[in-house]
């Protein structure tokens, strides 16, 4: 019989996994509908207001499902977890309301303009509408990267019989591992953006699809991926020199070094065995990952039997090579088929259809590499809920397992169906776009105008929407 | 920098003002969602195409209400919802199937159209039932006994009921023609049964609770405090009237049902905040008791004084660009 911690841990690792999915989306997204609207109020082309129609369907019901998961979190720190608020709630509570009063409301309020007020409001306000959604996404990212980073590098509190009490807001706040934390994800954010709309421009090329709007939106988020997969590169090493220095059992169990050494060895590959505590069937590179983490070839790091309290490593391990490798797919992918698209731009020709399939089968690349990142930055914090200060097993709530188990059965129902409803919906709004008649050519032609003329706008709004 | 007594009647203050709030506006959310008809397409269209722009906006009102329950008076959170932990499961359910079939029905395949339908009544049922049970199960102080469990059943009909009621009167004021005569119909019949069902709740309530019946009936207030039924019937019978006067089109401004509702929410749950004051878990703890530590508190004070009145704001602001009967709902 599986017991309440037990069961709490899978719920709410289940529940913050289905979740993350979604905000991954919606922040940077908002960032590309802010973009696409701006160049439309910029140069009146309609091919602008295309994208930005088509992609704001799938903000909305990326944003829907993200905001409803995002409710059932807020639940369990209370229920399952009502240690986590008993002993540091004195800081995760105000890090969590600044989230709900300065982003929550921001965003809700405006995407309904955004969404529903165009034909209502002026060109001008509709974008700013846009522009907002866009600040509050990221606003709440700030929040909760902010409590997060802050469980794992916690500072600026004072402990009064076990209870943590703020004592430097700005030290909680802007804790030393905060700034990696947030740049990393919003890079992954914008990452997983480039190469889903990359993915389903490439899916409606595919089907036929031979109209500006894909082929454009296309262009856009392989530049964008171009530019952010390197970056996101140079990114991680620098929030893993971080982690080496703030949390070193997590490396340790990243790099699988069970006893402290020098020239430490890159793995490529390892079993772990936490029985002999050695790797088995290891591949690796001499010398890479203390060359990496302390730039000497034969720099220390310290190994898993240095510290008393050490993640389980396998989890870890692996999850950081699934990211990894991720990542470095996705840096060849993103410049490989830029410089694709910019030779065929010379030669007026398509692009290969195993290219275009093979953007398609990554659109959700992004989703992989961040899950497996979280589940390093998470899991590698056991066993502890804030790193020295709260225990996972002493913030456990005392419910009876089968209610917590009945309630996670409930979650991954309802879960497994959202997410085939999700992406078989993204894959359905795709083939519906490919149907819909291409812009005629005097309505984009012509001098670049500094606002787009309502009638033209209106012409818009009459078209048969994709729904 | 407040200290610790004050800040717990501030929070406690805010707490009972959002929750107001989110009565009010999901509740007419939740209200039209429950008389969704299941065999009329273009009519379901319209009334959800009413409240499209507001249900996410009106929900972030329930997650302020909670988290400010949870950062200020943590350990009166984990009492109740850990009472109330099943319950709980079956309204976040319930708001997840509303949340994504209100933006599925218009996106999946088009035959799955009447699912998401059915999806979006059923989950609107879902949690307005179980924020009654759960307020049942509150003003009962968690006991888990036949009369209670009745009591909260009663309470999950009472407050559906309620988020009917002004849900037709929301109906009242966006709508047209045949659709509004449909809502004046519901709104009739949810009136009456929600007249009943609080004056039902009332009356336990006086009798299962002596303290609830002392401060009601037999303190120095009493005459000052019967203004609150009088007036709730009053507004009770005001509801009616305009109603009927929509009906013969005798009414000029069709939001005065709307209003009247809005008026006998906040008088109710004045009623019910008089009755458990100072308590945050009904005779177990007092808001005093149960608040978190003065630096925590104030720190977020300074910004929700600044930034409540913003969101007030710019609510009104997207109430007012979407003013009006309702036109079609499309994403552009």
């Amino acid at each position: 019989m599986l017991d309440t911690e037990l069961l709490s841990r899978i719920q709410f690792a289940l529940n913050i996994s289905f979740h993350i999915l979604f905000p991954t989306i919606t922040i940077a997204m908002c960032w590309f509908l802010v973009f696409f609207k701006v160049q439309f109020d910029r140069t009146g082309n309609a091919i602008w207001m295309r994208a930005y129609r088509f992609w704001v369907k799938i903000f909305a019901l990326t944003f829907a499902i993200g905001v409803v998961s995002g409710i059932t979190m807020s639940f369990q720190f209370g229920t399952n977890w009502p240690g986590f608020m008993e002993k540091v709630g004195n800081i995760a509570g105000p890090l969590l309301g600044y989230e709900v009063l300065s982003a929550f409301f921001l965003e809700a309020t405006f995407l309904g303009i955004m969404l529903f007020g165009i034909k209502r409001v002026p060109a001008k306000i509709h974008t700013l509408a846009t522009l907002i959604v866009a600040i509050g996404t990221s606003l709440s990212a700030f929040w909760i990267l902010s409590l997060n980073s802050w469980m794992q590098t916690p500072t600026g509190f004072e402990l009064r019989d076990g209870i943590a009490y703020p004592v430097d807001w700005l030290a909680i706040i802007f804790n030393p591992s905060f700034g990696y934390r947030f740049s990393h994800m919003l890079i992954a954010s914008g990452l997983t953006v480039s190469f889903l709309i990359a993915g389903i421009s490439a899916f409606r090329l595919l089907q036929g699809d031979d109209k500006r709007a894909p082929k454009l939106t296309l262009k856009v988020a392989l530049t964008s991926a171009m530019i952010l997969a390197p970056l996101q590169a140079f990114v991680g090493d620098l929030h893993g020199l971080n982690t080496l220095k703030h949390q070193p059992e997590k490396i340790a169990a990243m790099e699988g070094i069970w006893h402290s050494e020098k020239g430490a060895p890159l793995l490529l590959f390892a079993w772990p065995n936490e029985q002999t505590q050695r790797n088995d069937f290891a591949i690796g590179i001499p010398n890479l990952a203390s060359l990496l983490l302390t730039h000497e070839l034969d720099g220390e790091i310290k190994g898993l039997s240095d510290f008393e309290h050490t993640p389980p490593v396998k989890p870890v391990f692996f999850a950081f090579r699934i990211m990894v490798a991720t990542g470095l797919l996705m840096i060849m992918v993103a410049w490989y088929a830029r410089y694709r698209l910019y030779r065929q731009k010379k030669q007026q020709q398509p692009l290969p259809s195993w290219l275009l399939k093979l953007l398609v089968v990554m659109s959700f690349s992004g989703w992989l590499a961040t899950l497996a990142g979280w589940y390093v930055t998470e899991i590698g914090r056991q066993p502890y809920l804030v790193r020295g200060v709260l225990m996972v097993k002493d913030a456990v709530t005392d419910l009876a397992p089968e209610n917590v188990g009945f309630s996670l059965m409930l979650y991954i129902m309802v879960y497994c169906l959202l997410l085939i409803a999700y992406l078989s919906t993204l894959f359905v709004m795709a083939m519906r776009a490919v149907e819909i008649e291409e812009i005629q050519e005097s309505e984009h032609k012509g001098p670049a105008k500094r606002n787009a003329n309502p009638a033209q706008i209106n012409n818009f709004l009459q078209e048969p929407t994709n729904v | 920098m407040f200290d610790q007594a004050t800040l717990a009647i501030i929070f406690a203050g805010l707490m009972a003002f959002s929750t107001l709030v989110y009565a009010i506006l999901d509740g007419y959310d939740l209200g039209v969602g429950m008389l969704l008809p299941l065999n009329n397409e273009k009519d379901s269209d319209t009334m959800i195409a009413s409240i499209g722009p507001f249900w996410d906006a009106n929900e972030t009102w329930l997650v302020l209400a909670v988290g400010l329950l949870l950062i200020a008076f943590p350990t009166a959170h984990s009492m109740i919802f850990k009472a109330l932990y099943l319950p709980t499961v079956f309204m976040l359910i319930g708001l997840i199937l509303r949340g994504v079939a209100f933006d599925f029905r218009a996106k999946a395949a088009f035959n799955h159209k009447p699912t998401w339908n059915k999806a979006f009544k059923i989950g609107s049922f879902l949690a307005s039932g179980s924020q009654g049970y759960m307020l049942g199960m509150y003003v009962m102080g968690f006991e888990l006994s036949v009369s209670s469990i009745a009591f909260a059943l009663l309470s999950a009909i009472g407050v559906s009921t309620a988020y009917s009621f002004i849900g037709a009167c929301w109906l009242i004021m966006k709508t047209e023609n045949q659709l509004q005569q449909r809502a004046i119909r519901y709104a009739k019949r949810a009136l009456i049964i929600s007249f009943i069902g609080i004056s039902l709740v009332s009356a336990t309530n006086l009798i299962i609770d002596q303290s609830i019946y002392l401060r009601w009936l037999s303190s120095s207030v009493s005459l000052l405090l019967a203004m609150i039924p009088l007036c709730v019937v009053a507004l009770f019978v005001y509801a009616w009237r305009s109603i009927v006067e929509v009906e013969n089109q005798a009414l000029s401004n069709e939001a005065t049902p709307f209003l009247a509702c809005i008026g006998i929410f906040i008088l109710t749950f004045l009623g019910l905040a008089i009755s458990f004051y100072p308590f945050i878990v009904p005779n177990q703890i007092t808001i005093w008791q149960a608040v978190s530590a003065a630096e925590s508190l104030n720190f977020l004070l300074y910004g929700a004084l600044f930034v409540i009145p913003t969101i007030v704001g710019y609510t009104i602001f997207s109430y007012w660009v979407f003013w009006g009967k309702v036109e079609d709902l499309r994403y552009y």
